[in-house]
């Protein structure tokens, strides 16, 4: 077996037990901090997908902003005197039936198609060409998002602000 | 390594932990958290199909706007849940089910 690929299945195995983590942990800044290596593995499997620019905005966007933001929410409105509660409701034996009938039926349909697979060599970057698309065939959608992000930003400071 | 079914199984896995997340979880931060499983899922799926679709950049420029969207949502959810947290005293997303007083 070449290196390669007792890498990419150390990475696969990684980000895997990470997200469990996230999802079956009952102490919420461990599992802020398990997302975070869950996201980290997700970047990992984008640099075997040959999307090294994908992954850097992973590293920078998920990593060093959302999941941050996530714990500093975590922070803001955990009590430290609350008594810990457990973290999940009523439905946790429906909502595994369900989690693992969806696995069970996506797998089906992965392992019954029949995949058309093309063959490409490696690109030196993909950094040329998505910044070519995204202002020539998608200038639109890039203009909508970026109209899109300055809402999101004026609404959340408007909601976390102070009633006055 | 070479096989689109491995990143499809591996997506699949993903995404039902993150549906259990917000099915299951009683914090509303953790339901968040599980909901940006679901979309590093779907990303995960859309890199690999434009990888092994004869690298057609289409599928990195579509998962670039599903991670800007996902900060977008990131930044709007926490802004709620702390406004919830403001007034009712508890994130629990069960008791947060009244719309007006």
């Amino acid at each position: 077996m070449p290196l390669a690929e007792i890498v990419f299945w150390l990475l696969a195995a990684f980000t895997i037990i990470s997200a469990s983590f996230v999802v079956l942990n009952n102490q919420l800044l461990y599992s802020a901090i398990a997302l975070l290596f869950a996201l980290f593995g997700v970047a990992g499997l984008y640099i075997f997908l040959w999307a090294d620019f994908i992954a850097g905005i992973q590293l920078l966007v998920y990593i060093g902003g959302i999941n941050v933001l996530i714990i500093f929410g975590i922070m803001l409105t955990n009590k430290i005197s609350s008594v810990r509660l457990s973290q999940t409701n009523v439905q946790q034996g429906v909502g595994a039936v369900i989690a693992l009938w969806l696995m069970i039926l996506i797998s089906l349909v992965i392992s019954k198609t029949p995949w058309l697979q093309i063959d490409s060599s490696e690109p030196s970057g993909t950094v040329h060409a998505i910044g070519t698309l995204l202002l020539s065939k998608y200038l639109l959608p890039f203009e909508a998002i970026s109209l899109l992000l300055l809402g999101a930003l004026i609404g959340a400071a408007l909601l976390s602000r102070e009633a006055t | 390594m070479d096989q689109l079914n491995n990143y499809l199984y591996i997506s699949a896995i993903l995404f039902s932990l993150g549906t259990f997340a917000v099915m299951t979880r009683r914090n509303g931060i953790a339901v968040l958290m599980g909901v940006e499983l679901i979309l590093n899922a779907a990303n995960l799926n859309f890199v690999a199909f434009s990888r092994f679709g004869g690298m057609n950049m289409d599928g990195h420029i579509f998962s670039l706007f599903v991670i800007v969207l996902a900060a977008a949502e990131a930044a709007v959810a926490l802004a709620i849940v702390i406004n919830i947290y403001n007034n009712l005293h508890t994130i629990n997303v069960d008791d947060a089910a009244m719309m007006k007083e």
